[in-house]
């Protein structure tokens, strides 16, 4: 097996950090997913830090996407699907035969690009995870609704409407409940499809300030189109082209000094 | 004129344009006319016009010169038309045959009742050779009871049967195939149970009358064996296809990121489609109960066939029954044309149109408000 270590992040990368962050909790090892004949994804070995931001970044069909849905084995409804490889999870291996899928997605939650709250009300949205894993203690509930609404910096705007439903909440808001929904039931790591990619400017700064404030707690993977939003955002990026991985490093260094002239061609726009 | 050039610039979409609103306004006006030609005919019923009692007052022939011609024309049963074109003999001759039938009529103190009257039509009436005041519909004896209770209770016992036992079938059927399914077995499932709407309602009431109502007598083991309850079952069968149809379009419809969201929360897939996607294919769903709804009151030849077709004043589902829909088909070929029994016939008819129509207005309102809630508008 590839000896695979992160990258370290040097002093001058100026990025608050928590305390014990960047220590490695996700190993992709040599990881393949075809769709039917066709390889989507090749040969990837990547390691993901804990309570960092990492981002995916790349062309479209580059695999961004299926990788990131790799981790929470959200590939396993699409039809035709299959892995080879190995995706361990602090050392455990999430496609194993005795994985709980459900206890895996607990841990690892989703965002995804398009935002989704259910047409419930904004209160039900948040309870729903919390519900589905057993929780029935009311103010337990109550506590943990608004904790996370808080957790999402969106406690201000909808507490005094917290049981009108979701769908009347503007896109911004209906992604940051999005977030809080997927944060409700604890879980270690968030996986982001390009949660801003449908919003405004104003919405998508609030979105990513709640990102840098989310990564104290939550290991954050996260898919992007925009250059700009990886760069302000994250710690590490993993740029694909194709289904391959064609540089994995710390931030500063992909957008300021990347190794592989495809990534450089890229990040400074000359294609993709 | 600048860019709002309309029709000008276009005349055939323009003509187009109007000859679909031509066409959809002819199917709202025959919707309408047919409502207008069935309350016509029940309408001097509802006025009261109209006596059947089977002894009605005699005009001594002696008097006819004297009383005013529009109440002979009354009395002679005449329409204008008819009366105005009769030669003064042969109104005399009707005068002297309604005089010899009032000496044929029966010897019954129900006799003089004009059975027709609101309260004989709504509320039990002890008749004579009774012992207590019953409901009864017997539009063909000496005396004409019309007592449309009891077939509305038929009516009503053999629609909730059917919706209680199609309802869950078909919405079970639509989650299956919509959420759980394989998308191959889908393809097989989907058309199957559409097929079932193909089944002529005559080939569905035969198999109930002839398989179903045996077995099903062997199951239960009541005694009629045409009853309330095999006609249900029958009908719930024509009305699984309309509302699995319409139910898996609106659970399909919601989503699929719902779905997504839910899994990636940790649901199952029988937890996002029972928790999230239901929820929020709910206003179409309703919808589809509401049509099953008037598809199984307006349902006739099942019913027919094998409800046992017996106008019995009964809660009990397992006693026969006999419709609204039923007795109109049954019964309109041999009623008098202008009779009362024709009328009422006409007025059972008018009745289920209304509850039909209202039924859809009520559903419509209902579908809305969930709609609005589902959207956060309210």
């Amino acid at each position: 097996m590839a000896e695979i270590t992160l990258p370290k992040i040097s002093p001058t990368e100026l990025r608050p950090l928590a305390a014990g962050a960047g220590a490695p909790l996700i190993e992709i090892t040599d990881l393949s997913l075809y769709y039917g004949a066709s390889k989507a994804l090749k040969n990837i070995s990547l390691s993901l830090g804990e309570k960092v931001v990492t981002a995916f970044i790349g062309p479209s069909g580059c695999g961004k996407s299926t990788l990131l849905r790799c981790l929470n084995r959200m590939n396993d409804l699409i039809d035709n699907v299959r892995i080879e490889g190995a995706v361990t999870i602090g050392g455990h291996d999430i496609n194993g035969a005795n994985v709980d899928v459900i206890e895996l997605r607990k841990r690892v939650g989703m965002v995804f690009q398009k935002s989704n709250p259910f047409p419930k009300s904004i209160y039900e949205n948040v309870a729903y995870g919390l519900r589905l894993h057993g929780v029935k203690d009311k103010s337990e509930m109550d506590g943990v609704v608004e904790q996370s609404l808080r957790g999402a910096a969106l406690w201000d705007e909808v507490k005094d409407r917290l049981h009108s439903s979701a769908l009347g909440l503007s896109g911004g808001q209906q992604q940051r409940l999005c977030i809080a929904r997927a944060i409700a039931i604890r879980p270690e790591i968030i996986l982001m499809d390009e949660p801003a990619s449908a919003l405004d400017p104003i919405a998508t700064t609030r979105i990513e300030e709640l990102i840098l404030e989310l990564k104290k707690e939550f290991t954050i993977v996260i898919v992007t189109h925009n250059m700009q939003q990886a760069a302000r955002i994250s710690d590490y990026t993993a740029f694909f082209y194709i289904g391959e991985l064609i540089e994995f490093d710390t931030t500063t260094r992909i957008f300021t000094n990347p190794s592989k002239r495809q990534t450089e061609d890229y990040v400074t726009g000359r294609f993709g | 004129m600048g860019i709002r050039r309309g029709h000008r610039a276009h005349p055939g979409e323009w003509l187009a344009e109007k000859f679909i609103f031509l066409v959809s306004l002819t199917a709202i006006l025959m919707v309408f006319l047919i409502f207008a030609f069935v309350t016509r005919e029940a309408l001097p019923l509802i006025t009261g016009e109209v006596s059947s009692a089977a002894v009605q007052p005699v005009i001594p022939v002696a008097d006819m010169d004297k009383i005013p011609a529009e109440k002979l024309r009354i009395y002679l049963e005449l329409t204008p038309s008819q009366f105005a074109t009769m030669d003064h003999d042969t109104k005399k001759l009707l005068m002297e045959t309604k005089v010899e039938g009032a000496q044929d009529a029966p010897d019954n103190k129900d006799a003089k009742i004009n059975t027709i009257e609101w309260r004989y039509l709504l509320f039990p009436y002890q008749w004579s050779g009774y012992d207590k005041p019953v409901y009864i519909w017997q539009p063909v004896s000496e005396i004409k009871k019309y007592n449309i209770i009891p077939i509305v209770i038929g009516s009503i016992k053999t629609t909730l049967i059917a919706l209680f036992f199609a309802v869950p079938l078909a919405l079970g059927a639509a989650i299956y195939v919509s959420q759980l399914a394989s998308p191959k077995l889908k393809e097989y499932i989907k058309p199957a149970i559409e097929m079932l709407s193909g089944i002529p309602s005559v080939v569905a009431g035969f198999f109930a009358l002839i398989f179903m109502a045996t077995v099903l007598q062997k199951v239960f083991g009541y005694e009629s064996r045409l009853n309330a309850f095999v006609a249900g079952i029958a009908l719930g069968f024509a009305i699984i296809p309309v509302v699995f149809s319409i139910a898996e379009d609106a659970l399909t419809s919601v989503p699929r990121n719902f779905t997504q969201a839910a899994l990636a929360l940790g649901a199952s897939r029988w937890q996002a489609a029972w928790q999230v996607v239901l929820p929020a294919a709910l206003p179409g769903v309703f919808a589809a109960i509401v049509l099953g709804f008037g598809r199984a009151i307006g349902e006739t030849m099942i019913v027919l066939m094998a409800s046992g077709n017996a106008s019995i004043m009964s809660g009990n589902i397992f006693d026969s029954a006999r419709t609204i829909t039923a007795t109109i088909a049954a019964e309109l070929a041999e009623a008098v044309f202008g009779g009362d029994h024709y009328r009422i016939l006409f007025l059972i008819g008018a009745l289920l149109f209304l509850v039909t129509f209202l039924t859809n207005m009520a559903g419509e309102l209902v579908m809305n408000r969930l709609k609005g809630k589902l959207e956060g508008k309210k």
